[in-house]
């Protein structure tokens, strides 16, 4: 919770003394709070202040890093309960669980297949994260072996799984330098699993079930034994449950503050769903309430995209909409003689008319204008859509020759271009276009003739 | 063990309830929470989220082989369809006058009376009754369903500002209620509210549609503006106050995803599965939001989404 200037002057000497640049403490205290400056100009804070202050100004729930390299996996910074608030910031990682129960072949099937999988949205590759490998068999050769297999066959992430630290540490010794997260430290266990993470600096997964006070406990436990990164599971599995309890930590994290339930949170969707259906669907709800990392027991591409879809759609900054790459878009193959569009690059626009297109039964040429992600009003009202805008675009990429016709239609609502465009582009027709995207279907099936 | 105090909202508002059917048919309510969607712990969720399936006036002509193989004959009969949708876990009917729109069949008024009629016999739910969509066909057969299903408390949409008055004056005389629709944004629903009840429709009396836009289609807008809405009701504001329907089903079944089968990337995955889990994360996202009607199309999807409701309203 960001502090106010006059809690920060609270702390500060209150000498007035100038020699960090500014005519009182005060002042100095209200750039602070607006993070315009840095405490270190101070010469004579206290160490005590310096500790509270820094405190304060620590993100409500810490950042905890899963896995080395490239493809690692960063959770937590989250500050608000409600994405229109501010935005959510690290999306939850997706990973697939596998047990050292199952053949190797089978793993290793499962392993490739995951990791290799990306599915294109908005110019954006979207990919799973990561693997978690259960200890199944109870066996510790097992696991070592499954765990060697599956991190032969992956860069991605791991998270280990097993409540026996020994067996956790047969499988470290082998693979502690790719900072696996170790799950779970319990109330029985949790001596020896703070001693594996500090040991092999590994992120480590708190396990309680009994309540969000236990919980709390045992994660005091281990940081004070030095801890530092910490994925919290409250046990919770079902979709009551999991919604109450998520929320209630966001809670406590952002809005009190509550060091010790301030971590991202580990959820297991599969566990309590009666279908895969089902566990696609509390995984969705954990997407949009507050999970850090999911762990998926069933992996196909045709529930993959459906929810990275939608991770990418939540974690959108509601303040900056994803926007379109400018050029022009072929909507279901058109052809020479197809009907050419033009929009504005803010991808719910482009959505809205390129499905209507789509479903409209008219192959299309649909030319999407740089107007910095705003809508076809907004665009033409803040001067971002103009004619001279539109016809510089469609130069730019060359409309001319992927048609064979001269016609351009525009969005109904700016209309009032039309005389403009038609000097900008002397040799085309300009039309008139529906002003909502749902009538482009009747609009071309009714004037389209090209 | 460190002491852990819960902090709670303490909410001053309420979401209006409102009563569908009734007099001789079954009858459901909707809204009256006063907090988030399921938080128990903090407050009262007095009915729950509820399910509509959507049945059109005339046999659907570019649906996914995926729905028509999933109902069958009944789509070509409004009554056959609506009466298979109650054996599928229809909480109501979502009739669509789609044959009236002037790129269909354009038909009237009667053609209209006629469906409406024949689903309010076949089945004992309430009904949504949905114009083409285009707002003088909508006023036309709408004002024409209405009196039909006169003291049968139906919804009636999409009422717009554009013909808000129309709907508005249907809605009084014949005891119904308004599906007020407009577009992404929390003030222009509110607008919309406030011109209903100016001319005279109670707030019991409509139920809000702030647009859907479906999973990779703006879904996030939705999310945002239902979650909005709903925070704004708890917060004390009466005109934002309104339940929620949201066209989940339609919606999803428009986009590419589901239409097209071949030619797609194989990371799309198999094509029934993928069309179903987005109908299905499409609906269950805006239920978590905070919607309190979905109109499903696919059976599986309905099956699927009443037991998520059923877990979430159980805990």
């Amino acid at each position: 919770m960001a502090l106010t200037g006059i809690e920060i002057y609270k702390h500060l000497p209150k000498t007035n003394c100038k020699e960090c640049g500014f005519p009182t403490c005060l002042a100095f205290a209200m750039k602070l709070a607006a993070k315009a400056v840095e405490l270190s100009l101070c010469p004579y804070v206290s160490e005590e202040a310096k500790q509270a202050l820094e405190a304060a100004s620590r993100p409500p729930i810490r950042l905890v890093t899963i896995g080395a390299g490239e493809r690692k996996i960063e959770v937590g910074n989250e500050v608000v309960m409600f994405r229109h608030e501010k935005t959510f910031y690290h999306p939850p990682g997706f990973v697939v669980r596998v047990k050292d129960s199952e053949p190797a072949d089978a793993v290793a099937k499962l392993v490739a297949e995951v990791a290799g999988y990306s599915v294109e949205r908005v110019g954006m590759e979207l990919k799973m994260d990561g693997f978690a490998i259960e200890n199944e068999s109870q066996d510790g050769a097992n696991f070592v072996k499954c765990v060697e297999l599956v991190s032969s066959k992956t860069d991605l992430p791991l998270i280990l799984m097993s409540k026996e630290p020994s067996v956790l540490s047969q499988a470290l010794e082998k693979v502690a330098s790719a900072k696996p997260l170790l799950y779970a430290a319990t109330k029985d266990n949790w001596e020896q699993m703070a001693e594996l993470a500090l040991k092999y600096q590994c992120p480590l997964a708190v396990c309680e079930p009994e309540g969000l006070g236990e919980l709390a406990g045992l994660v005091e436990n281990v940081t004070g034994k030095g801890v530092e990164d910490v994925i919290l599971d409250p046990g919770a599995r079902d979709f009551g449950p999991s919604l109450v309890n998520l929320t209630q930590l966001r809670r406590l994290a952002v809005r009190k503050s509550f060091r010790p339930l301030g971590y991202p949170i580990i959820t297991f969707p599969g566990e309590a769903a009666a279908n895969v259906e089902e566990e696609a669907l509390l995984a969705g709800q954990q997407v949009a309430k507050y999970s850090g990392i999911i762990v998926l027991d069933h992996f196909s591409p045709g529930i993959a995209y459906p929810l990275l879809t939608l991770r990418l759609n939540i974690y959108t900054d509601p303040q900056k909409p994803i926007q379109m790459t400018p050029g022009i878009y072929e909507i279901s193959t058109p052809k020479p003689e197809s009907p050419l569009c033009v929009t504005t690059n803010f991808s719910l626009t482009y959505f809205s008319i390129a499905g209507e297109l789509e479903s409209s039964g008219f192959p299309s040429w649909l030319l999407v204008c740089d107007t910095e992600g705003l809508s076809v009003l907004t665009a033409w009202s803040a001067g971002k859509f103009d004619a001279e805008r539109i016809a510089k675009t469609a130069k730019e990429f060359n409309v001319g020759e992927k048609v064979s016709h001269k016609s351009l239609i525009l969005p109904g609502g700016v209309a009032i271009l039309r005389g403009e465009l038609e000097e900008e582009l002397p040799e085309w027709k300009i039309m008139v276009g529906p002003r909502e995207a749902v009538d482009v279907g009747g609009f071309l099936k009714q004037y389209w003739a090209a | 063990m460190a002491a852990v105090e819960v902090p709670t909202e303490k909410w001053t508002g309420k979401v209006h309830e409102v009563t569908l059917g009734g007099n001789g048919r079954k009858s459901v309510v909707v809204g009256g929470e006063s907090t988030l969607p399921f938080l128990h712990f903090e407050g009262s969720l007095p009915h729950r989220p509820i399910i509509a399936i959507e049945v059109q006036d005339s046999e659907p002509k570019d649906w996914s082989p995926h729905l028509v193989g999933a109902w069958g004959d009944v789509l070509a009969d409004p009554a056959a369809w609506a009466k298979k949708a109650v054996e599928y876990g229809a909480d109501i009917i979502a009739l669509s006058l789609k044959s009236a729109h002037p790129e269909e069949a354009n038909t009237g008024a009667d053609e209209a009376r006629k469906n409406v009629d024949k689903v309010l016999s076949a089945v004992d739910i309430p009904l949504i009754i949905y114009g083409p969509g285009v707002a003088e066909k909508d006023n036309e057969v709408l004002v024409a369903a209405s009196e039909v299903a006169k003291g049968q408390r139906v919804a009636l949409g999409n009422c717009e500002e554009k013909n808000h008055r129309t709907i508005a004056a249907t809605c009084i005389a014949d005891g119904h209620v308004a599906i007020a629709h407009t577009p992404l944004e929390i003030n222009l629903a509110k607008q919309l509210n406030i011109l209903l009840c100016d001319v005279g429709l109670s707030p019991d009396s409509i139920i809000m549609d702030p647009d859907t836009g479906a999973l990779g289609y703006g879904v996030e807008y939705t999310y945002s503006v239902i979650e909005r809405l709903r925070i704004a009701a708890l917060g004390g504001d009466s005109m934002a106050a309104m339940p929620m329907i949201s066209p989940a089903g339609a919606e999803s079944w428009r986009q590419k995803e589901s239409r097209v089968a071949e030619g797609v990337p194989p990371s799309w995955g198999e094509h029934e599965e993928r069309s179903l889990i987005w109908e299905e994360i499409t609906a269950s996202i805006v239920l978590n939001a905070g919607a309190d009607i979905v109109v499903l199309r696919h059976p599986k999807t309905v099956e699927v989404i009443k037991a998520t409701i059923d877990k979430l309203m159980s805990a």
